[in-house]
């Protein structure tokens, strides 16, 4: 096979099909569905999940993980945090003319190997060839499909008094993802979090009662993801700032660069709030999981009332802030 | 090593927090009213609204944001010269981040880069140098704002320019130092201040000796601090102790960094390749020498004067960025705070800078 992409790989024909059988099938042993224009998978009794992300993150290769690994974990948890079992994942790819073949397998390795630890099964794919410049190395959408079982949150039940939890430090991703940049000379050896939360969260769902919400935080970090909750769900949530775990590497590269930890990227962590009752039960059951290791109660919903809809921060000194979305910071393409 | 967790300890934080106020409850109780004291600095006021400490020293403490946010200070005038630059052929801007969603009186940087313009956000002014020797049939401008922090950094961007023989690459230069506009502050006499927090930062490129007018011409005592809760309110302690004791003259807070005269050779390279100038300031209007500008010599550096930008009249606003700089008005007391102006819809660029007072009310001040 080439040592780089070409147009002609995109082109439908000869070298189309040889890149399919090389790179693709070879990882993701979709070979069966990949002969048919569709794949065919069996229908799940009762509700199902979908969703659908794409990634362009620069670099495509960071400390912990890469493009490829990213395009599965973030689109499984997405389907986690809803409750449902993510089964099945359909994957396009953007390439530019020039790209390597071996950094497409690398990262299509990645894909394979992470599908297989969350559990879901690459069943579709598709690949387009670019002109040089048209992308940035390569872009991946993946779509997922989950199977929502007897238990699944809802959001709307959350009550005043209820806990806020996360799963663990704060930012990792967003810092990783600068230091790899190296714009900025910070030298850290801080890793991106990237990783399925499904197994997770799953068994969380499954071994406790009362969890009203699971929100995996993404762009705009745990403020942002809490401010829509809030706004979307009519409820105040109180955060305790010294009670937010951070990782020691990221609070020195905020103070340095001032970023705000509660605003950076994370790519494997997700806040559960749960009936205070279950809170120490979803903390220990959280912590003796290695994606949970630094899970801490963060604070408390404090009111749900139309007149609600509030993220406030308490500070070191007891006075209370609001914290509102993410904006103004120029961060482009963390995933 | 210094251990610089215990500047942000909590329960320190507390009870600095408690013996400030009680300070300051001495002082309310003698002069009827609160101590005024002016942070000069922005990061300075950022980081007061962001700890709560400003919050938590509402009733005690009148603090005051002072002009030292660069990008709030760029006079109306040079943001449009900067836009309608950018929209020059074959030129590649270069900027700190925080310039970019600074309205202009039509546009912002952030417009003209969606509209097609060539902008780079880069972290160092040496990072413009690398883009200039990438692109050597391009323009390449770098937008140097700043204090004396940041103006040693626009230096070595010149030198290494220079080193390199570089033909394509100059500085739109709007520097401000910080000595000139506190006194046309204090002479101007529109705001009644008890005393200064220092800029931290920039008493580093200068030294505590650059605030001695401050007590031979005005009286008027001031303290250098850092920017980590406990150095706040340390500094804030001991400025309410001076104010108590009838004290003037400048207490240096932060020794960890800054020295008596300063870093030499920063000094030396600013000598060496800058000279002063009389500078537009947002709200303040000029003031004389309050800049730093390219030397006679470098003026092949000069984007100023290697290119040509139509000055352009400022649209009127209601903005009151002007009266928030000099510390005349609080954010609250503009009619357009957090309605006609947010960080998204801005008006001034106080809104927009990440060491901007009304930024810094809006993300870290409400409640509600």
């Amino acid at each position: 096979m080439a040592e780089r992409i070409s147009l002609a790989h995109g082109e439908g024909g000869e070298l189309t099909h040889q890149l399919i059988q090389e790179v693709f099938i070879q990882s993701f042993g979709h070979a069966e569905q990949a002969r048919l224009d569709a794949a065919v998978i069996p229908c799940f009794s009762g509700k199902m999940a979908v969703t659908t992300d794409s990634y362009v993150v620069d670099p495509l290769f960071f400390p912990g993980g890469n493009i490829g690994k990213l395009a599965v974990t973030g689109t499984v948890n997405d389907l986690a945090v809803t409750g449902a079992v993510p089964k099945v994942l359909t994957a396009g790819f953007m390439i530019e003319e020039g790209f390597p073949v071996s950094d497409l397998k690398k990262i299509v390795k990645s894909m394979a190997a992470e599908a297989e630890t969350a559990g879901v099964s690459i069943i579709a794919g598709d690949t387009k060839v670019v002109e040089r410049g048209s992308v940035d190395g390569v872009f991946i959408n993946t779509t997922g499909i989950g199977a929502i079982g007897e238990k699944y949150i809802n959001p709307a039940g959350m009550k005043k008094g209820d806990a806020v939890i996360i799963t663990g430090t704060i930012g990792d991703h967003g810092i990783a993802i600068l230091s790899a940049r190296q714009q900025l000379g910070l030298v850290t050896d801080v890793k991106s979090d990237c990783a399925s939360l499904n197994t997770l969260l799953h068994q969380l769902l499954q071994q406790t009662d009362g969890i009203r919400v699971m929100r995996d935080l993404t762009r705009g970090g745990l403020a942002t993801g809490l401010v829509e909750l809030c706004e979307d769900f009519s409820a105040s949530i109180e955060l305790k700032e010294t009670s937010i775990p951070v990782r020691e590497e990221v609070e020195g590269a905020c103070d340095i660069l001032g970023f705000d930890p509660l605003y950076l990227a994370n790519e494997g962590k997700a806040v559960i709030i749960v009936d205070s009752k279950e809170a120490d039960k979803v903390i220990h059951l959280l912590q003796s999981h290695k994606f949970g290791k630094n899970a801490r109660l963060i604070g408390l919903v404090t009111s749900i009332s139309e007149k609600a809809g509030k993220l406030k921060l308490k500070t070191p000194v007891n006075t209370t802030r609001r914290l509102t979305r993410l904006s103004g910071m120029v961060l482009p393409r963390i995933c | 090593m210094l251990e610089t967790k215990i500047f942000s300890h909590p329960e320190l934080t507390r009870r600095l927090a408690d013996a400030v106020a009680k300070s300051a409850e001495t002082f309310i109780k003698r002069e009827g009213r609160m101590p005024a004291v002016m942070e000069v600095c922005g990061s300075h006021t950022m980081a007061f609204a962001k700890s709560g400490i400003k919050t938590r020293l509402r009733d005690y403490v009148r603090l005051i944001a002072g002009p030292g946010c660069p990008v709030c200070v760029t006079d109306q005038k040079a943001i449009d010269a900067m836009i309608r630059l950018s929209e020059k052929n074959n030129v590649i801007l270069c900027s700190f981040g925080d310039m970019m969603r600074v309205p202009g009186s039509g546009s912002s940087l952030l417009q003209a880069k969606t509209n097609g313009s060539d902008i780079r956000v880069i972290y160092s002014p040496s990072d413009s140098i690398q883009i200039a020797e990438d692109h050597p049939d391009k323009e390449v401008i770098f937008l140097g704002i700043g204090f004396e922090t940041t103006i040693p950094a626009l230096v070595a961007a010149v030198r290494e320019a220079e080193k390199k023989g570089l033909t394509n690459f100059s500085i739109w230069m709007t520097t401000k130092l910080v000595a000139p506009v506190l006194r046309a502050l204090l002479q101007s006499g529109e705001v009644e201040l008890d005393g200064f927090l220092l800029p931290g930062h920039v008493s580093i490129v200068t030294g505590k000796q650059s605030y001695r007018f401050l007590n031979d011409d005005y009286q008027i005592p001031g303290v250098i601090t850092g920017f980590e809760p406990v150095q706040l309110l340390s500094g804030l302690l001991k400025l309410l102790n001076q104010l108590h004791e009838g004290r003037t003259g400048i207490i240096n807070d932060y020794t960890y960094v800054v020295n008596e005269a300063g870093n030499f050779t920063a000094q030396h390279y600013m000598e060496t390749y800058l000279t002063r100038a009389d500078e537009e300031w947002r709200g303040i209007g000029e003031i004389r020498g309050s800049g730093l500008v390219l030397r006679e010599k470098y003026a092949r550096f000069d984007a100023k004067k290697k290119f040509n930008v139509l000055p352009a009249v400022p649209k009127k606003t209601k903005c009151r960025c002007g009266d928030i700089i000099r510390g005349v008005i609080t954010p609250e007391e503009c009619v357009l705070f957090n309605k006609a102006c947010t960080p998204s819809k801005p008006v001034g660029p106080c809104m927009v800078s990440s060491e901007g007072t009304c930024a810094a009310h809006y993300h870290f001040m409400r409640e509600d």
